[in-house]
């Protein structure tokens, strides 16, 4: 009895691909629809960013970071597509609400949907980072090909804390308002614009347990270093990407029986 | 033997509703319901152990009252909702008409729509291509095709719902009370293509307060009162029951 049911559920999760296409293509069509730059954004936002960060934080701290620019942008590029998908993942199945309501579509489709959104975008960020590379004249190494993978890693882990707390929110709202807070704590934790040398020992012992701080240091490594991450840190990234997902999901699944209940 | 299979099957359903429950919003007020022991308190059944079953082809009318549970089991059928206990089975694939236009984005274009909703419904971008004209066509919207949908009329938006919804031919139709918008003749054309569509082998699930659509749509039909089913059968009949019970 257990077997048909689980097989009808993945049947279920192929036929609804199209859809998935359809979400994440509409997100983007509307994302920059009536900027006269478009997508364009995409590449000018992080760049700009930079550049202000660049100009605030070389003169406030002085930090000894060879390349400060393409450090700081390589960080603030994960970061934002952390921040932006798990945020919009969350309210995801809230907004989308009414035609929960209506239609029968799996749930767990609005918070991948937006999160594979948000990973396209930033997809389109990589051309900034590249540029910013050209520019201060890094070798390109053949360790650039490595780039994917902290950035799928990334992706898992931010598709699973998209699933709970998208899942959560619809139980609790106040979820939507304590997360930004959580997320800024959470971002000065991580070493974006500051090197994790800067820290105190025993503080820099516990930012380890922060996994942006593993995906972010892999990210470094290849394309600002042009070396090889650490076993430790490769174990850091898939293992928070499995344990999120794994978490992700069971929560999403648990909940997702009655979130018709509380839209 | 495929006239007689039953394609929806509906075998005690209780449908509990935990009204307390649902207003439960805040984990602080969770919290004190938790301690006061409030938390299972509301409790509102939209539908008592109601069991029977339809035929592939057939066209059933849900009748009764306002919140006798129509809506609720015609939710349950869509898979929207699951039932508390009991089961519900469901043999095909369905096309909802439950509320027009539910799933259109006012920013995206009729077309733009028109694939995402097709995608909603589980069809693929290669279907939605060979159906795009017909689905046009039956609208009577092409003029305005590549406008946003904000900029649309209701009338407008259920015409291209109700396109969308009966273009592609599902097992089984569910209408909810859909066919009260648009104008006269496009409301004609609905019906028409409703009849269409029962020729062809769609079963029929339908609700309605006009007891003139349904004894030219249904042949048969069910009888739900405060959540319980008072009677299944002809559509006749039933409605005898239902005319009696009220007039009593």
């Amino acid at each position: 009895m257990k077997l048909p049911k689980n097989f009808l559920q993945i049947r279920r999760f192929c036929q609804y691909k199209p859809l998935l296409i359809e979400l994440v293509s509409r997100d983007l069509k509307v994302k920059y629809r009536r900027s006269f730059l478009g997508y364009l954004w995409s590449l000018l936002n992080p760049l700009l960013m930079m550049t202000i960060m660049t100009v605030v934080f070389s003169y406030m701290f002085r930090f000894k970071i060879p390349n400060y620019p393409l450090y700081l942008i390589c960080g603030q590029t994960l970061w934002s597509f952390f921040n932006e998908s798990t945020t919009m993942a969350m309210s995801s199945v809230i907004v989308n609400g009414p035609l929960i309501r209506k239609v029968y579509i799996p749930k767990y489709i609005f918070p991948v949907s937006r999160v594979l959104s948000s990973f396209v975008t930033m997809s389109f960020s990589l051309a900034a980072i590249l540029i910013v590379m050209l520019v201060t004249r890094v070798p390109l190494t053949w360790k650039l090909l490595l780039v994917p993978i902290p950035l799928v890693f990334l992706l898992l882990f931010c598709t699973g804390v998209g699933m709970a707390l998208s899942a959560l929110a619809v139980h609790f709202r106040d979820i939507l308002h304590l997360y930004s807070v959580v997320v800024m704590a959470w971002m000065y934790l991580t070493p974006i614009f500051y090197p994790i040398s800067a820290l105190p020992e025993k503080v820099a012992f516990f930012i380890k347990f922060n996994p942006i701080y593993h995906y972010i240091t892999f990210f470094r490594e290849v394309v600002l270093y042009g070396t090889l991450p650490s076993a430790a840190c490769w174990l850091g990234c898939a293992g928070y990407s499995v344990l999120a997902l794994l978490v992700g999901a069971l929560v999403f699944r648990k909940l997702q029986r009655n979130f018709i209940l509380y839209l | 033997m495929e006239n007689t299979d039953t394609i929806i099957d509906i075998s005690n359903v209780t449908m509990r509703f935990n009204l307390a429950e649902q207003k439960t919003d805040t984990i602080k007020e969770y919290l004190v319901k938790l301690a006061t022991g409030k938390l299972h308190f509301n409790e509102f059944f939209a539908l008592r152990d109601v069991s029977f079953q339809i035929k592939r082809g057939e066209a059933v009318a849900l009748i009764g009252k306002n919140g006798s549970g129509k809506s609720t089991l015609l939710k349950l059928v869509a898979g929207v909702l699951y039932p508390t206990m009991g089961s519900v089975t469901v043999n095909g694939s369905i096309a909802p008409l439950i509320e027009l236009g539910a799933g259109f984005d006012p920013e995206l274009t009729a077309r733009e729509n028109i694939y995402m909703n097709g995608a909603i419904l589980g069809h693929n971008r290669a279907f939605m291509d060979r159906h795009f004209e017909q689905i046009v066509e039956f609208s009577e919207l092409r003029d305005f095709i590549d406008v946003p949908l904000k900029n649309y009329s209701s009338g407008m938006v259920a015409r291209l719902g109700f396109s969308l919804a009966t273009i592609v031919k599902a097992d089984i139709l569910i209408v909810d009370e859909v066919l009260a918008v648009g104008d006269f003749r496009f409301r004609e054309k609905c019906h028409r293509k409703i009849a269409e569509l029962l020729e062809g082998g769609t079963t029929l699930l339908f609700v309605s307060h006009s007891a003139e659509q349904v004894k030219t749509l249904c042949p048969k039909a069910v009888w739900l009162d405060h959540g319980q089913m008072m009677a299944f059968g002809d559509t006749e009949e039933v409605f005898c029951l239902y005319e009696n019970a009220y007039r009593g």
